[in-house]
């Protein structure tokens, strides 16, 4: 009894020094973190196996679920991620708060040919995603919603429409079919009499609106006949029509919100020159359309549309012609402002 | 003799100690080490103290007096010198943070503030910083920083009551427009009542004839009674979803049967909430009616009747009495559920059905404020148990049975 404890703990004992050293002796691989599910899976295929194959560099996966308290505790003491990919809040508070290396644009290629906005100091975009009106094309025809003025016209539309629960892109939605023009939406709504407008603007509705809480429900309720229009992640439409063969439109010319997802460097990362070498070789136009054309995200850099399969296009944030009528969402806004908006979101909400 | 005789007694209450032991040490490490826990959150103010420890000092005095001014130029300075410090340390983003849910603003003044703050002020540090921000002559923006330096707060409890201390820190109620817990509170209470009293409704003659029934038609239904309760409770608001939506089977068949000429509105609001919550809640009414109604004899019944007393009567007199702790019960279980639910109401509700806990996980998981989110969940368990204490005082615990 006595010796197998003994040896239990001598074996133990063993194991933690042998991978102490293992752990201080060899270099870390490139660890890339992405999002898991089908998004990672594809970007697996596009961009890391290609790159494996071709520098020879071993490269090691994990994947995570967001959230900025995560980055943090991964950039502080031993490092164990390299390259992150993170949403827009978690690229303003981490770069705010020196989580993310600074990037050398020399070593990452032009600036210049990201879409604005796309390319900062500390993240690289890799792709676009948005919310925007949907409807179905085998109800509405060609007469479907033209702006965000139809979707709060319920004379013109009878029905109900549906929003994502809560003041993010509702307050702008909102704005948008009042008239306000998408430049001065973000300004408009840091001053009271902005949110006031937006809410009363809101209130026209109010009894028409069915909100939605997960990113599958809106297609789902345009499916049902539930609704007649809904704000919708482009992403999700692009996957109904494909698998449900539903016939679901996107009204991009009425205006849409979107945010871009970027690959960041941890600050303690002992691999800095290889992780940029890294984001140089997967950042191609090439490399972003594969993606975009299983998942209809948007490629952040200027010439990737050019490839896309015309199946998908129509679907695509990013395509010319589509990005103009786009409006980024203001991080920083909401990050300020989430809290008391949400109060007076649900407040307005009950009364 | 004695003594041996006593040493038998406790080394049988010891090993009876030593069996209940695991579950005493779940329920203290899982159950009321937690609720501990989130009783301290909610009184707890957070880490400015530590962060800025000689602003927070030089506020106090401040705090007193009346009318507020702007601070002098000691406290402008301890603030400027500690807020470089906390930059460096890299704690000003907790701190900016847990100062935004003073003032919306506050985390990005705070944290551009200490971005551009100069080794040495030009002038006196208050010109500085009001130079690099107006905000910073504002009484407002100084009295959010006083309400944030003390270790301990009220602010989380006021505001889970819809109060809140003001510039001159006199409590206040707060701006309509963003009164919201009290409403939910009330809500909660309103919604976890109307569900138990349709539970009751629909539990007791259920209960009644399963325990009339002979023992092999009665497992049999039992069972129907049982099946739901083995589904997933996502999975069985998912189906209300489907069933209870405009196009959905129910309004299908109501309007090819001519009962109704337009589909009617079942879901995203109140009275889907009541449908779906009363379905999944039934069971836990029907186990405790049904358990003690098996207790009663029926001979008792036969024997009411025999003297005379018509069924009603009968019932009434002897059965409805008899089979009073198991209603007790029941009603409590469904009504302390009822109280915490949020994923049925979330899904099937309107924004006018969301209960507290839809509200504590939002503060949870979004914005992260869980000083607020511990402070509504402090105030849901004074209200459970008072309802608790006073149930108990009227129908007392003798009269409740489990099982």
């Amino acid at each position: 009894m006595n010796s197998t404890i003994g040896r239990l703990i001598l074996s133990a004992g063993v194991a933690a020094g042998l991978s102490l050293a293992a752990g201080t002796a060899m270099a870390r691989d490139l660890t890339v973190v992405g999002w898991g599910g089908a998004a990672q899976a594809e970007q697996n295929k596009a961009m890391f196996q290609p790159y494996v194959k071709d520098t020879g560099n071993p490269l090691v996966q994990d994947s995570w679920n967001g959230g900025i308290g995560v980055l943090r505790t991964k950039a502080q003491g031993d490092s164990t991620w390299d390259v992150v990919q993170v949403e827009a809040d978690e690229l303003v508070l981490g770069c705010e708060e020196g989580l993310y290396a600074r990037l050398d644009w020399a070593k990452l290629g032009n600036k210049d040919q990201y879409l604005p906005g796309m390319a900062d100091e500390c993240g690289v975009g890799t792709f676009v995603w948005s919310t925007a009106l949907a409807y179905d094309k085998s109800k509405l025809g060609e007469d479907g919603p033209k702006s965000w003025a139809d979707f709060f016209d319920t004379k013109k539309f009878p029905g109900k429409r549906s929003l994502r629960r809560g003041p993010r892109q509702s307050l702008e939605f909102a704005l948008m079919a009042d008239g306000v023009a998408p430049g001065d939406i973000y300004k408009l709504l840091a001053t009271k009499e902005g949110v006031d407008r937006a809410f009363k603007k809101l209130d026209t509705i109010k009894k028409d609106i069915v909100w939605w809480e997960a990113g599958s429900q809106p297609v789902q309720l345009l499916q049902s006949g539930e609704v007649v229009m809904t704000s919708v992640y482009n992403g999700r439409v692009f996957a109904a029509n494909n698998t449900e063969k539903t016939n679901f439109a996107l009204a991009w010319p009425a205006g849409f919100i979107y945010q871009v997802d970027s690959w960041v460097i941890l600050a303690n990362s002992p691999n800095k020159d290889q992780a940029e070498g890294f984001l140089k070789f997967i950042q191609t136009p090439a490399r972003q359309q594969d993606v975009a054309n299983v998942l209809a995200y948007g490629p952040t850099l200027k010439d990737s549309t050019g490839q896309i399969a015309p199946n998908v296009l129509p679907y695509l944030p990013t395509a010319p012609g589509v990005i103009e009528h786009g409006v980024s969402f203001d991080t920083s806004f909401w990050v300020d402002n989430i809290e008391a908006l949400n109060e007076r979101f649900n407040a307005w909400a009950v009364n | 003799m004695r003594a041996s005789l006593r040493r038998a007694e406790r080394a049988r209450t010891l090993r009876g100690l030593g069996l209940a032991l695991p579950l005493i040490l779940f329920t203290f490490v899982f159950f009321l080490l937690p609720i501990a826990g989130m009783l301290v959150k909610s009184v707890q103010n957070g880490p400015m103290p530590d962060i800025l420890p000689q602003t927070s000092a030089l506020l106090q005095p401040w705090r007193a007096t009346e009318p507020r001014t702007l601070p002098d130029e000691a406290v402008f300075a301890a603030f400027a010198e500690e807020l470089r410090t906390a930059a460096r340390n890299r704690t000003l983003p907790e701190l900016a943070s847990r100062l935004n849910f003073e003032n919306a603003g506050y985390r990005s003044l705070l944290m551009a503030t200490a971005r551009r703050l100069p080794e040495t002020p030009a002038g006196s540090w208050r010109d500085t910083l009001v130079g690099l921000n107006p905000q910073w002559g504002e009484v407002a923006i100084w009295a959010a920083l006083g309400r944030a330096s003390p270790r301990l707060t009220e602010g989380y409890l006021l505001a889970a009551l819809d109060h809140r201390r003001d510039d001159n820190d006199n409590v206040q109620p707060i701006d309509p427009s963003r009164a919201v817990y009290v409403a939910a509170l009330t809500r909660t209470l309103e919604i976890s009542a109307i569900v138990t009293f349709l539970c009751l409704v629909l539990a007791y003659p259920l209960a009644y004839r399963l325990a009339t029934l002979p023992e092999s038609t009665a497992n049999l239904l039992m069972i129907l009674v049982l099946l739901p309760f083995w589904t997933s409770l996502l999975v069985r608001t998912a189906s209300w979803l489907v069933i209870l939506q405009r196009e959905g089977p129910l309004n299908e068949a109501l309007q090819w049967l001519g009962v109704i000429g337009q589909p009617l509105d079942l879901v995203f609001n109140r009275p889907g909430v009541l449908i779906a919550m009363t379905h999944v809640l039934l069971p836990f009414m029907v186990l405790p009616i049904y358990s003690v109604m098996k207790g009663i004899p029926p001979n008792y019944m036969r024997a009411a009747t025999s003297l005379g007393a018509p069924f009603f009567t009968a019932f009434r007199r002897v059965y409805l009495p008899l089979s009073l702790p198991g209603v007790t019960a029941g009603c409590l279980l469904v009504f302390i559920l009822s109280i915490g639910y949020y994923i049925t109401p979330l899904l099937i509700g309107g924004p006018n059905d969301q209960m507290v806990s839809a509200l504590i996980a939002f503060l949870t998981l979004q914005t992260l404020n869980w000083g607020l989110a511990a402070a509504l969940g402090a105030v849901l368990l004074v209200i459970t148990v008072a309802l608790y204490l006073v149930y108990t005082r009227v129908v007392g615990t003798d009269g409740m049975k489990l099982g």
